[in-house]
């Protein structure tokens, strides 16, 4: 055989620093999402995903990682950038939620209106969007996805491994309590 | 995910292979020979069909990472059986900008001279290859049809060759 095969797992390790995380620090369990604010699977997968921590509590952390494409979604990139300021004034999920569930509208005067309407303060909001203070960021995360092996958006890891299979709710529920016992 | 037709797979040519040399057309005027990269690695990414899914995420993730190969000093090409005007309009509507290349008469040829024709389906596989800068396979993979086999195996083969490590 000539194939080279690799396994595929998540290359940078999950810091509670660093990463933006739901969920307690020792949950059994963590998933990890790989995603883009503009790809429409990964606005199918929100609800799943959010479905899934409901039902499993403390026992699930769930993480966060930019991917954005922006060779086919030219506003994921913005979007991405737009999180990421607003994690810097301590609000990362509201406006992940909040871009999830306006998916439609991600211009940077939506995105710009989002921020107003989360109260962040808008004049660091608009500069911090405006100089791409946290384009690094998001290429950092875009890199570690692609060295983790992702290959689209979402995808998924289950403490660390790549999710191959469907992440419809109850899919991914069995992977997750699989990974837990 | 459809992950069934894996069974026919074909076997890439192995590293240490001179990479077989070939001319196509990228433009209806305009055509890339592999041997006029000698000097720097070359990626090829064969793969089935302009317009199918997994083409297109697969193919706008290689666009994204055109800083990354270019760093790597590498030209990557992808090779599919269609022909030019598809594969110029598939370029532009999906906003490619490296050269799709068209085996297509006679149809599939190039594909065949890598073991990655799928006569079943008269279409390339799935199949990464990366050929280093003196025309020798480096490294080869050929993904499940329906997987896109992302990234990571490309950067390693190109993060290899710039490091000086053979195989």
């Amino acid at each position: 055989m000539t194939r080279t095969e690799w396994s595929a797992e998540l290359a940078l390790p999950i810091s509670e620093e660093r990463d933006h995380i739901e969920g307690p620090a020792d949950a059994p369990v963590t998933l990890v999402e790989y995603g883009d604010y503009e790809c429409p699977y990964c606005g199918a997968a929100y609800p799943m995903v959010k479905e899934v921590q409901a039902r499993m509590g403390d026992k699930l952390r769930f993480v966060f990682r930019n991917f954005p494409i922006t060779t086919s979604h030219p506003h994921a990139e913005h979007a991405a950038e737009a999180a990421e300021a607003a994690a810097a004034q301590g609000r990362f999920w509201e406006m992940h939620d909040y871009l999830y569930e306006h998916q439609r509208g991600l211009t940077d005067k939506d995105l710009h209106q989002y921020a107003e309407e989360l109260g962040l303060d808008i004049d660091r909001f608009d500069s911090e969007l405006a100089e791409h203070v946290h384009g690094p960021r998001v290429r950092e995360d875009f890199m570690s996805g692609v060295r983790s092996g992702v290959n689209g958006t979402p995808t998924f890891y289950v403490n660390g491994r790549r999710h191959d299979d469907s992440y419809d709710t109850e899919t991914l529920l069995a992977a997750l309590e699989q990974a837990k016992a | 995910m459809d992950l069934a037709n894996d069974s026919a797979k074909a076997t890439a040519l192995a590293p240490g292979t001179e990479a077989p040399d070939f001319t196509l057309p990228s433009t209806p005027d305009q055509s890339v020979t592999l041997s006029e990269f000698r000097g720097q690695p070359v990626v090829l990414v064969f793969y089935p069909e302009d317009w199918s899914p997994v083409c297109s995420d697969q193919l706008a993730l290689y666009q994204e990472l055109l800083p990354e190969f270019q760093r790597l000093n590498a030209e990557l090409v992808g090779i599919s059986v269609d022909g030019i005007w598809s594969h110029l309009a598939f370029a532009k509507d999906r906003n490619l900008h490296f050269p799709l290349l068209a085996d297509f008469e006679p149809k599939g040829e190039v594909s065949r001279r890598y073991q990655v024709y799928r006569s079943s389906d008269g279409t390339s596989e799935r199949a990464l290859y990366v050929v280093d800068a003196d025309g020798i396979v480096h490294w080869s993979y050929v993904s499940p049809v329906g997987i896109n086999p992302g990234a990571d195996g490309i950067l390693r083969a190109l993060e290899e060759l710039e490091s000086g490590v053979t195989r």
